[in-house]
């Protein structure tokens, strides 16, 4: 039987039978106000049938399995090792796969993961505070803004409890009671304690703990781990993804990887914005690439600010550097009440300032929900009500806290926080408030993929921020180190065996297999056009240009007549890039330049597809706020129209070579049945 | 402001490398020595020459990307700071400054400013790991750990695996780096099960791969995480347990 035949047996073995195309049982989508959009097919999302909480349970005992004695003839790509990447790799190492993992950096440890602050969510309901599964369901459908998935939010939940009990054994230590037992906190957009962490740096804690359980693995010779290796193209083959073309970035040498299957734990791409809070080598290439060749980009204008970043003040600032959220709970976020007010702070009276979220916001005050604080200081902002020397900032006065609580206590709290702003900033927040501004942080959207973490792609598989299905419009505090932990150690090694299993004894594609010489070929292509260009501007300077228009345009606040002319400027843009773009070197050594030049070639055309989604959405919803839609400042959803997850295809001539990109939606409906539809307050 | 950055270049191992001088302007003194870098960079890009190559990360201190030598101290002027942490506040406009890679014989340099780490994992893979698959773990809860001992295994935990310890150590010694790992894991009840094996395979192996601790000190002074000498003096003990345990 053929390699396609098969797949094509297997997709129809699960899941619900639909056709896919539009029948008369799907309610007509939208038409899209979008020059040049065309409209899809709505897409299965091969949740089985029936109660959403009992369909994971379900779903696992359906899979097919691969036998022990087998793992280990079947070869596993993984890209990236942050959280879902190093968990999934380990975890299929364990089980006997032949996996090969990849990571640009020199160590695996040093993925983005490492930065999260916070803590991870876990619906273990040990208390007695009310917390349960359905609750932890509840929040994160209702801090989506209903636009998630409800049964992965279900499966997330499921799988949370053994994630902590994992990491913890591994070794990360997290905080206990004094009784010995794990402790937890609570985050903003919930009313119970599940958060479990360790100080401010459980991402780091997560993250070293999982890159050593992969080096376990490198030790017991499962995984072969492959360092400052970059991903640049995936080998397609009649449909199906067979692999992965790679870049040693010491030797720039071009190689192919076949795999049986591939996972994507590639991450998020807010640093689209150029300022964002992710680390400055992050970016959307894997994922766009994986998008050229067929995987749909689900909600791609769904992107997170988070409100206390630390605003841009100068130039060369290379990014937004994220301030604990832990910080609203005793600092006071006001501005001026007048505008352009340029006195210093402490010259501003009570009577002349305005406490905006307490106004607002009284039962949640200075903690309401992120992408609803990140909205109101840009409306401060944007009526000249912004402070700092470029008015782009609010202030986060903690003097009312210094004066109840004392210095001590303060700086027990956020000594470290307090010293790092000094630092960054040089301002003293013990003396003067602090400036805080929305910065770009965690994309909600990403590839989209059925309940089985698979995506419109056969063979390709995603985990982590790279997919989308549990965060809807906004994700909530603490949901996003789970979401990765969850599908790096559970979800992937479950689901992947099932795809797996028709696989058993099919060899892998060689070096002299046409669908490998393309896809080395495409890579050298593209390496060679953003030489050829020999411009005047390096890549970094159209990327701060793009972060500009990005902000400007589909930012934190969007409208149709700033999304209309952030599409021309980014089309623009992309233009004078491939006209103008300056790549000292060569291929054939550690380039920086053209590793930067490849991701900002990437942001340029996601933009797009960003700004044209976001254009799209005629409604307002969680983190996606269009100023036309709203209800007093309130998002307003539309569920009768838009109830549905907007999947983008991509088509396109290369990139460097004239012609435009065509945008095609697909759709998958979005159903409620264990969480109802309702509307978000937090009033 | 304006600096005269001396910085090396190093087209690969074997070649002989040499210093470089550039004048970049338009500079503030909150930047770090980082974006002086990015700031270098794009003048030479733009004007068609190759960039100064360098590592960075997460530029808020906590992934360990970063790490060059400022003016002969590790990582930069201030003790306990990572690179991208290091401002240009304590420079005067018109100064120079002389950046470097981290230098150490444990430690090659792959080009220009870019280190080759790797041998902090070899420590890793030698036993700086947990052998328990997914799964199978216990309770996390059914397994008491107080509340000072976490707090403890945290402060050991947090090593950013940057290399700064080795760096600053004038015998290249890897032993903060490895007590730390080993007091983080010895501190934890699943991880402590195999406490032994651990510290014998990874204490022979930082001798192996990186030079003897002679109690210098500079190791503490430098490292971004705070790590303290109690870290060597993990070493020593675990090794010291290890060795009882294997006589009896």
């Amino acid at each position: 039987m053929r390699i396609t035949d098969k797949l094509k047996d297997q997709f129809g073995r699960i899941g619900r039978e639909s056709a896919p195309t539009q029948d008369s049982h799907t309610p007509k989508r939208p038409t899209s106000t979008v020059p040049g959009v065309r409209l899809g097919h709505d897409l299965n999302s091969k949740v089985p049938e029936g109660d959403p909480e009992t369909a994971w349970d379900r779903r696992r005992d359906e899979y097919r399995l691969v036998s022990p004695l087998n793992t280990k003839k079947m070869t596993i790509v993984v890209v990236g090792t942050g959280l879902a990447g190093a968990g999934a790799a380990a975890a299929l190492g364990e089980l006997g796969y032949d996996v090969h993992a990849f990571t640009y950096h020199d160590a695996a440890r040093r993925a983005h993961s490492v930065a999260a602050q916070g803590g991870i969510n876990s619906a273990r309901a040990r208390k007695v505070d009310g917390d349960s599964l359905h609750r932890f369901v509840k929040d994160t459908i209702k801090g989506g803004d209903f636009r998630a998935r409800e049964a992965d939010a279900f499966r997330l939940g499921i799988e949370s409890v053994r994630v902590i009990d994992h990491m913890d054994a591994i070794g990360a230590p997290f905080a206990r009671e004094y009784g010995g037992t794990l402790a937890t906190r609570s985050f903003g957009g919930v009313q119970v304690s599940r958060t479990y962490y360790t100080r401010g740096q459980t991402g780091q804690q997560l993250q070293v703990a999982g890159a050593q359980a992969l080096q376990r693995q490198v030790t017991r010779g499962t995984v072969k781990l492959h360092t400052r290796t970059e991903m640049l193209d995936l080998i397609v083959d009649q449909g199906v993804c067979r692999g992965v073309v790679v870049r040693d970035l010491v030797s720039g040498q071009v190689w192919a990887q076949p795999a049986h299957a591939v996972i994507l734990a590639t991450g998020g791409y807010g640093s689209v914005y150029f300022h964002s809070t992710l680390a400055v080598n992050c970016n959307a290439s894997a994922s766009w690439r994986a998008c050229r060749h067929g995987a749909y980009l689900a909600n791609p204008s769904f992107v997170q600010f988070h409100p206390t970043a630390l605003p841009i003040s100068s130039h060369w600032q290379s990014k937004s550097i994220l301030m604990s959220e832990s910080l609203r709970n005793d600092g006071r976020i006001w501005v001026p009440k007048k505008t352009g007010d340029t006195r210093p702070a402490a010259e501003i009276g009570e009577a002349e300032r305005d406490y905006y979220l307490e106004r607002k916001y009284p039962a949640f005050g200075n903690l309401a929900p992120r992408d609803i604080s990140s909205r109101a200081a840009k409306e401060q902002i944007d009526s000249g009500h912004g402070v700092g020397p470029l008015a782009n900032s609010v202030y986060l006065d903690f003097s009312d806290a210094l004066e109840a609580q004392g210095r001590e206590t303060i700086a027990q709290r956020y000594g470290n926080l307090f010293e790092m702003y000094k630092r960054a900033t040089g301002e003293d927040p013990y003396q003067v408030p602090m400036r805080i501004a929305p910065g770009a942080h965690f994309t909600m959207g990403g590839l989209w993929s059925d309940f089985n973490q698979m995506t419109s792609l056969p063979g390709l598989f995603v985990g982590g921020e790279v997919g989308w299905g549990y965060h809807g419009a906004n994700r909530l505090g603490a949901n996003s180190l789970l979401s990765a932990c969850v599908d790096g150690w559970f979800t992937l090694p479950f689901a992947l065996p099932d795809y797996l299993n028709p696989l058993l004894g099919q060899p892998l594609p060689t070096a002299s297999d046409s669908s490998v010489r393309e896809a080395v070929a495409r890579v050298e292509q593209r390496t060679a056009s953003l030489l050829a260009v020999g411009g005047k501007q390096a890549a970094s300077k159209f990327h701060r240009r793009l972060g500009e228009i990005m902000y400007r345009g589909c930012g934190v606040e969007r409208s149709r007549a700033s999304l209309l002319q952030a599409l021309a400027e980014v089309r623009e843009l992309r233009a004078e890039f491939w006209n103008d773009l300056s790549v000292p070197g060569s291929g054939a050594h550690l380039n920086q330049a053209l590793e930067r030049a490849g991701r900002v070639a990437d942001f340029l055309e996601l933009a797009e597809l960003m700004c044209t989604d976001a254009l799209d959405r005629e409604e307002s919803c969680g983190a996606h706020f269009r100023s036309e839609y709203q209800d007093d400042g309130e998002a307003e959803r539309n569920d009768q129209r838009w109830a549905f997850v907007s999947a983008w295809q991509v088509d396109g001539p290369p990139q460097g070579t004239p012609g435009d990109l065509v945008f095609t939606r697909h759709a998958e409906p979005l159903d409620f049945e264990a969480i109802p539809l309702a509307t978000r307050s937090y009033k | 402001m304006k600096l005269r950055v001396e910085v090396w270049r190093q087209a690969d191992p074997t070649d002989r490398g040499h210093f470089e001088t550039h004048e970049v302007d338009g500079l503030e003194p909150h930047l770090s020595v980082l974006e002086m870098l990015d700031a270098l960079n794009e003048q030479l890009i733009d004007s068609g020459r190759e960039p100064v190559a360098f590592e960075s990360d997460c530029r808020e201190g906590i992934c360990g990307a970063c790490g060059v030598t400022v003016d002969g101290q590790v990582h930069g002027p201030e003790d306990n700071l990572p690179s991208c942490h290091q401002r240009l506040i304590n420079l005067d406009d018109g100064a120079s400054v002389r950046i470097e890679p981290l230098r150490s014989a444990g430690f090659p340099v792959v080009r220009d400013l870019i280190v080759d780490r790797s041998g902090l994992d070899d420590l890793i893979r030698a036993g700086g790991y947990v052998s328990i698959n997914a799964g199978t773990a216990p309770d996390a809860d059914s397994l008491p750990v107080g509340e000072q001992q976490a707090e403890k295994a945290l402060d050991f935990a947090a090593c950013i695996g940057c290399g700064a310890c080795v760096a600053a150590c004038p015998n290249g010694s890897a032993h903060l780096f490895t007590g730390a790992k080993l007091a983080h894991l010895s501190m934890l009840p699943m991880a402590s099960t195999e406490r032994q094996r651990r510290a014998h395979s990874m204490v022979r192996a930082a001798e192996e791969l990186f030079g003897p601790c002679s109690y210098y000190g500079e190791c503490a002074r430098a490292c971004p995480a705070e790590i303290n000498l109690n870290a060597i003096a993990a070493f020593n003990h675990e090794r010291m347990l290890a060795g009882l345990k294997r006589r009896l």
